[in-house]
């Protein structure tokens, strides 16, 4: 898959998990989600199924950052996989909540 | 991006939450959801390029938003104060439009739009009409909102908020989802404000089910506020005050509901938030400080900061108040010089900021921002040492004074130390002999005096000489506008006259 950019939209090839990209790093990343690699939106699915030691889902609205922290996607759409990049799995971005504003 | 992205994970999450009420309304995220589809599918048969509301806040707001940002075109949400002329001319500037209106303006405007509608009508349809499969463009560079600035200075210019602004604003400043079940949501600021659009975008992202006010009354603020346990809500410095003066002689305002009070869109005197807060002992005070241009908050004053404040007796502690506190994490703030060099804390300059959420675009104009990115508010301000900001005013207010830089705001905050002003308004008159000369007028409390001499004897002890107003005049009040801003053109314009 290409660079991953800034507002773009990628998803599952295995099930229903769908990000936005919120912030990536300037090199090529990887990014797996229930055992396969992502696709981009309109792509189509390959056919791969999930993996069963990448089952634990995904949860619409969190964020998932990896370890360096440069990467960080929105849940737009959840589903069963678990997501990874860099051989490593991603992590849920604690909420750091600011007061409402308005 | 796409702000239908965000009522789509609203819709998903919490779909059978309720998401808006009004007297006679109550919608949850589906149904806005399945609304603004079917507003949509109408506006894109209609062929119309805007989809425009003048109207006061009601249900038809958040559907006609979201419906504009299915349908691909720009929201315009119109100043519903506007009659006649002026109103033509916006109009004119947006055509064709798809125009949502109260019904008593909706004949009266019938050759002045592609289509115009009703509120009651847009909502019925858009509720019994069938929703159209998903489908909207992502091209984060599409235009969402337009909104007309308040022309306070001039012809209206039109502020161009397209979907990345908006978005990155929301995921920058909320949580998805974050308020609990019964959470609610007091909007009293018009559609045509950004206050306005952000509390919507806001609150359906945070799950926060949103009571509408469509014209503030201190008063109805406060039984709705009762009546609906309203948990949250949004207020304009001339709110506030007439609330705190409402509520009168009392020791708590009694509204148990009310966890946390924001603030914004104007400068709040110090005694009024002071007031505030002992009057609603157990509210968390925010003041938020952004603009159109902006996406609506840049900065944030939380209630860390004002229960920190107000329980310090160090002056300079205490002095964040008035602050309209630090920038948000996902943006950067400089103060510079009039040569756009940086400057340090403590020192007065222009305010500069940076971040995903903002455009500084105008209509017709193209974009203010400078090529990395800055945005040059016009506003003027400082820095402390540990980011904390201060408004000064805005920098075409500044007074020039035989070269010397003099700001409005630094007077009046003087100026209203004396117990005896209730408000004041400082502006540059044109003088034979130093170009601009000092003018205050000057609105007193009720039963109180004071001479024109000790006035100026206040300013002179307390800022050097070239300060002090050479004229001042006595009103029974300053000239608002109906979103709270000071309008001092009006200001001037007596001075010129008198």
């Amino acid at each position: 898959m290409a660079q991953l950019k800034p507002g773009s939209r990628i998803r599952s090839d295995v099930c229903d998990t769908e990000m936005m990209v919120i912030a990536a790093p300037d090199s090529d990343l990887e990014v797996i989600c229930g055992g396969a690699p992502m696709i981009e939106l309109n792509a189509e699915p390959s056919g791969a199924t999930l993996a069963d030691d990448a089952a634990e889902g995904t949860q619409l609205g969190k964020r998932y950052v990896n370890e360096a922290g440069d990467l960080e996607l929105l849940c737009t759409k959840p589903g069963k996989g678990s997501l990874g990049a860099g051989g490593a799995p991603l992590q849920v971005k604690g909420a750091k909540p600011l007061p409402a504003s308005d | 991006m796409n702000l239908m992205m965000l009522l789509e994970m609203a819709s998903q999450g919490f779909g059978s939450r309720r998401g808006i009420e009004s007297e006679d309304t109550a919608l949850s995220y589906e149904e806005i959801f399945r609304a603004a589809g079917a507003a949509a599918e109408e506006v894109r048969r209609s062929g119309a390029k805007h989809l425009a509301l003048l109207d006061v806040s009601s249900p038809a707001v958040p559907v006609a938003l979201f419906a504009a940002a299915w349908a691909g075109v720009p929201f315009v949400p119109l100043n519903y104060r506007l009659t006649g002329d002026e109103l033509h001319a916006l109009l004119a500037r947006i055509e064709p439009a798809y125009l949502v209106t109260e019904p008593e303006r909706a004949d009266t405007l019938r050759d002045r739009a592609a289509i115009v509608t009703t509120r009651q009508d847009f909502l019925a349809a858009a509720r019994n009409n069938p929703t159209p499969e998903p489908s909207w463009s992502m091209d984060p560079d599409e235009i969402s909102i337009l909104l007309f600035t308040s022309g306070t200075t001039g012809t209206p210019k039109a502020a161009v908020l397209r979907h990345k602004h908006l978005v990155s604003y929301i995921l920058g400043s909320v949580e998805f989802g974050a308020a609990a079940e019964d959470d609610a949501v007091l909007v009293s600021v018009p559609p045509y404000h950004i206050a306005g659009m952000a509390s919507v975008l806001s609150s359906v992202y945070a799950g926060r089910r949103i009571v509408q006010l469509p014209n503030f009354d201190p008063a109805e603020w406060i039984s709705l506020a009762r009546d609906n346990a309203v948990s949250n809500a949004f207020v304009v410095p001339t709110m506030l005050s007439r609330i705190v003066e409402s509520l009168g002689d009392v020791d708590s305002a009694d509204m148990p509901a009310l966890r946390a009070l924001s603030y914004g869109g104007g400068k709040m005197p110090l005694a009024v938030i002071e007031r505030a807060m002992a009057l609603f002992p157990d509210t968390a005070f925010t003041n938020a400080y952004g603009l159109t241009e902006t996406s609506s908050t840049v900065t944030l004053l939380g209630p860390d900061d004002h229960r920190t404040a107000v329980a310090s007796d160090d002056p300079a502690m205490r002095q964040r108040l008035v602050s309209v506190g630090r920038a948000l994490p996902s943006i950067e703030i400089e103060i510079r010089n009039d040569e756009g060099e940086p400057l340090p804390p403590g020192e007065r300059g222009e305010i500069h900021v940076r971040g995903e959420q903002v455009s500084g675009e105008y209509l017709g104009r193209g974009s203010v921002l400078a090529a990395d990115g800055w945005f040059p508010t016009r506003d003027g301000g400082w820095l402390d040492e540990e980011g904390y900001l201060f408004l000064e005013g805005r920098v075409d207010d500044v007074i020039v004074r035989g070269g010397e830089n003099l700001s409005p705001g630094e007077i009046e905050d003087v100026l209203l130390e004396h117990p005896a002003v209730a408000d004041a308004a400082v502006v540059g008159i044109p003088d034979e002999e130093w170009g601009e000369a000092v003018a205050a007028a000057i609105a007193l409390k009720p039963g109180q005096q004071v001479t024109e001499a000790e006035l100026q004897e206040l300013v002179r002890q307390q800022l050097r000489s070239s300060r002090v107003p050479t004229r001042i005049v006595f009103k029974d009040e300053l000239p608002y506008n109906e979103t709270g801003k000071l309008l001092r053109r009006i200001v001037r314009a007596e001075f010129a006259q008198a």
